[in-house]
């Protein structure tokens, strides 16, 4: 506990770079996503090239992308845009295939009444499909937030300063209380991330609710 | 920048003697076939165990809220407490591998279990109801209809064991992690960056190798491709399972480090 | 036989599902189980292969209680049908069918060979077999399940709504296939169904179950249409109770009528000759294709003229349709044919009602209409 009154203001800093590290890419992933789900979902030729691309930016482990980053873009080892960019990809490998699925999990007489009643397709999507299909993109976010927040500690490796210095250097000063703060700091955040998330998909699904009552 | 590390990448004198390439690699790939199949004996199981018995699911939940603990975290606290408490390689090897197998046990059981959650409970009433006793019931109908998801929590289990020895070498773990991290405090990027590319290769390897071995022993009627009726919906074809809008937490079997 | 002895089952929380049930299912015949949902049908019908027990009371197979039988060896005497076929999606279509004879401890290859016969016998030819199940339509995966329950060529077969999750033609097709199978293999039948129609067509007895698991009537569908016992029963039953009790009534000599016919080609001149009054039927090789006005035709009779909107009866079929002949023809002559679809003669409605008339309906049995014991 004196570690963490004497160090609080630190603790928060930290905190607060971490959920940098973490949510911006959440975001940006989504952003991303969004169009190359949905084109994922109508193209059958595209389908498997996409989600199994995407699939597959995320077999590489997290401390080795840190470290290629450089190599890629051009930045500094100890630039934070590595993270971000390392986690927007991760975060969109995830997301591609939720996008998809969530796209294809509206109804097809749903869609098709929308047609029937003179949504433009724009328009469709943005009314009827999106709104649907948030729940099951709500579910792949979940998922991708707590992972980021997991990962972006990793970079603590490679001097980047977020919470995972706390694991870092309290293992290199064989101090467990300060690794213990860390985890539970970690942990804390993703809970955050978690709940922000699944509160933001209960407001905009109103009738779900409905349902569940 | 590029150059340097194509170079290191080619010599011959990056890949040879016990701090080469070849040697490295090959630790890799031990630490982490150890690692998954004591995970895999623990955790496939007991999650077809909770599959077929529908008891104990809060297991496979509170499994997969491990996902929120960072692994590095637990990978530093673990050899904290466990190193001083062992003699020579094993001091830096066991903790390392708890913790690997730690990690990879929610992917597994999560994929284990939602397999066999998931078989049609009409073919499973059928079973039962042909004189199929509860053993055969799970080894000739849930066993194989579960395959598909059973073997994506094997490949995201793998994957992550990787990644994580990778970082493994923070604790003085072997393997091709100590090209990154040695890289790092010797300030030799290239070093780093070859050792980085290293992994990335042998991870999406070992992806590609258990992708065509997933596609080698799933049935052709529980792959999709045979479908001319796209009545039901299932969730089962190649790749990770990703999130389900019911039980997020339980049938998510990507696990990352 | 399967005989319900004082069959109770409760489930936790104290439902009652099935409220002292006793009856019997003949060997050899279909005894469907009908009523509405909550009724315990279902229940029942798995409590004969033991996939549930009941709380008391025993159920007799052959008079042993099924309750001393382990259930695995019990059930693999049992064909068992469900409503979505329960098909294992890993196995093709052969495989799945020859699942039972393995478990019975039969050679892959002699097992192989029985599923090609019982598939056969579905109807459903060698390609078929080698396919999986998610290559089927719903019909054809029903017809496997039929297959797989008939594999190990079992005496009991239990069938739990297995054609109501198919559409309505197809719903038909297999229940027609189903009965002539039956009439080949004359199995001891327990049938599920919530539809009193696919009741009446398919038992040899129906009993119908009310809610909360009790057995309001079982007889056999004639009887049943007839003389339902109660208001539960009757409303059950539904409209129509005394037209469609005539499916179960044969048909007598009826004095068939002469009735001119002409073939395909004949002109309007030749045609308006033949005809004694408005209408003309039309046939091909004795067998009619349907009727024509002379009158308003002015070139040689072509199929697309012809008004088919009348029925054929079979002579000594169904009194139900030969009355139906008679109403739908446009001429109000019913058409009655023989066995191989050539044409008799024909019949009037007023005919046809005459013979319902002098027809016997089923005698009430006189326990059907005792004051009911009190409890």
């Amino acid at each position: 506990m004196s570690f963490v009154s004497a160090n609080w203001g630190d603790i928060v800093h930290r905190a607060l770079l971490h959920a940098w590290l973490a949510g911006l890419p959440l975001f940006l992933g989504l952003l991303i996503s969004l169009p190359v789900g949905w084109l994922a979902q109508r193209s059958r030729v595209l389908r498997p090239f996409l989600v199994v691309g995407s699939g597959l930016l995320y077999t590489i482990p997290s401390l080795a992308l840190f470290i290629l980053m450089p190599l890629i873009i051009g930045t500094k080892i100890l630039d934070p845009l590595n993270v971000i960019i390392a986690m927007t990809i991760y975060t969109i490998a995830l997301l591609v295939r939720s996008v998809s699925d969530a796209l294809a999990a509206v109804p097809a007489d749903v869609r098709q009444a929308a047609t029937a009643m003179g949504y433009t397709p724009a328009r469709r999507f943005l009314a009827v499909d999106l709104p649907l299909a948030v729940p099951v993109l709500a579910a792949g976010l979940r998922v991708a937030a707590v992972s980021n927040v997991s990962i972006v500690s990793v970079a603590s490796l490679v001097g980047i300063s977020q919470l995972g210095f706390y694991l870092t250097d309290g293992y290199e000063r064989t101090y467990g209380t300060e690794i213990g703060v860390g985890i539970v700091a970690c942990v804390v955040l993703a809970l955050i991330f978690d709940l922000t998330i699944v509160l933001l998909a209960r407001v905009l699904t109103p009738w779900q609710r409905v349902n569940a009552a | 920048m590029i150059t340097q590390v194509w170079q290191w990448l080619t010599s011959a004198s990056s890949w040879e003697g016990s701090a080469g390439i070849g040697h490295r690699l090959l630790q890799h790939l031990e630490y982490s076939a150890i690692t998954v199949l004591i995970a895999s004996a623990l955790a496939i199981p007991l999650g077809l165990w909770i599959g077929h018995t529908g008891r104990g699911r809060w297991m496979v939940t509170a499994a997969n809220s491990l996902r929120a603990v960072p692994s590095l975290g637990l990978l530093f606290a673990v050899a904290l407490w466990l190193g001083p408490k062992l003699h020579g390689n094993s001091a830096y090897v066991v903790p390392s591998i708890v913790v690997l197998v730690v990690l990879a046990i929610p992917p597994l059981l999560a994929g284990a279990y939602a397999g066999v959650a998931g078989v049609d409970p009409a073919a499973r009433d059928a079973a039962h109801g042909m004189g199929m006793t509860e053993g055969q019931v799970l080894l000739q109908v849930e066993v194989p209809c579960a395959l598909p998801l059973m073997l994506s929590g094997v490949r995201s289990a793998t994957l992550q064991v990787i990644a994580t020895a990778t970082i493994a070498s923070a604790v003085s773990l072997g393997g091709l992690g100590r090209f990154l991290i040695d890289g790092l405090a010797l300030g030799e990027y290239n070093v780093m960056a070859g050792g980085a590319i290293v992994v990335a290769l042998l991870a999406l390897g070992v992806d590609t190798v258990l992708a065509a071995l997933q596609a080698a022993v799933v049935s052709p009627g529980l792959s999709g491709g045979t479908s001319r009726f796209r009545g039901r919906r299932t969730r089962t074809d190649r790749g990770q399972p990703t999130a389900s809008e019911n039980e997020p937490g339980v049938v998510g079997v990507v696990a990352k480090g | 036989m399967i005989r319900f002895d004082r069959v109770v089952k409760k489930f936790d929380g104290g439902s009652v599902a099935v409220d002292n049930l006793s009856f019997e299912a003949q060997r050899g015949e279909i005894t469907v189980l009908v009523g509405p949902s909550g009724c315990g049908k279902t229940t029942s019908l798995r409590m004969i292969n033991r996939m549930i027990d009941p709380t008391s009371g025993q159920i007799l197979l052959d008079e042993q209680p099924v309750g001393q039988i382990a259930p695995a060896q019990l059930r693999r005497g049992i064909g068992y049908v469900i409503q979505h076929a329960g098909l294992f999606p890993h196995r093709t279509v052969l495989d799945n069918v020859a699942t039972v004879p393995r478990l019975a401890g039969w050679s892959k290859a002699k097992a192989r060979t029985r599923a090609h016969e019982v598939l056969e016998l579905v109807g459903l030819p060698g390609d078929y077999a080698v396919r999986y199940p998610s290559q089927l339509s719903g019909g054809q995966q029903q017809r496997v399940g039929v297959a797989r329950a008939l594999a190990a060529d079992p005496s009991v077969m239990l069938m739990d709504e297995p054609f109501s999750a198919v559409d309505p033609i197809v719903r038909e097709q297999l229940q027609d296939e189903f009965l002539r199978l039956q009439r080949e293999l004359g199995k001891t039948i327990v049938f599920v169904t919530h539809d009193i129609d696919e009741a009446i067509k398919l038992g040899d007895k129906v009993a119908v179950l009310e809610v909360g698991g009790r057995l309001a009537q079982l007889a056999e569908p004639a009887y049943l249409l007839a003389h339902p016992i109660n208001d539960f029963v009757s409303d059950f039953i539904g409209r129509d109770r005394g037209y469609r009790a005539l499916a179960f009534q044969d048909a007598p000599d009826f004095p068939l009528r002469p009735e001119p016919t002409v073939e395909l080609g004949t002109t309007p001149a030749q045609a308006r000759l033949a005809t004694s009054d408005g209408w003309l039927l039309v046939v091909t090789d004795g067998r009619p294709q349907g009727w024509i006005e002379p009158q308003r035709i002015t070139v040689p009779i072509e199929s697309a003229m012809l008004h088919r909107g009348g029925t054929v009866a079979r002579n000594h079929g169904p009194l139900r349709a030969a009355l139906d002949a008679a109403l739908s023809a446009p001429s109000r002559r019913g058409v009655v044919v023989d066995d191989d679809g050539r044409l008799l003669g024909t019949v009037r409605a007023d005919e046809v009602l005459r013979a319902i008339d002098a027809a016997e309906r089923p005698a009430i049995d006189p326990a059907d209409i005792a004051p009911a014991e009190s409890p």
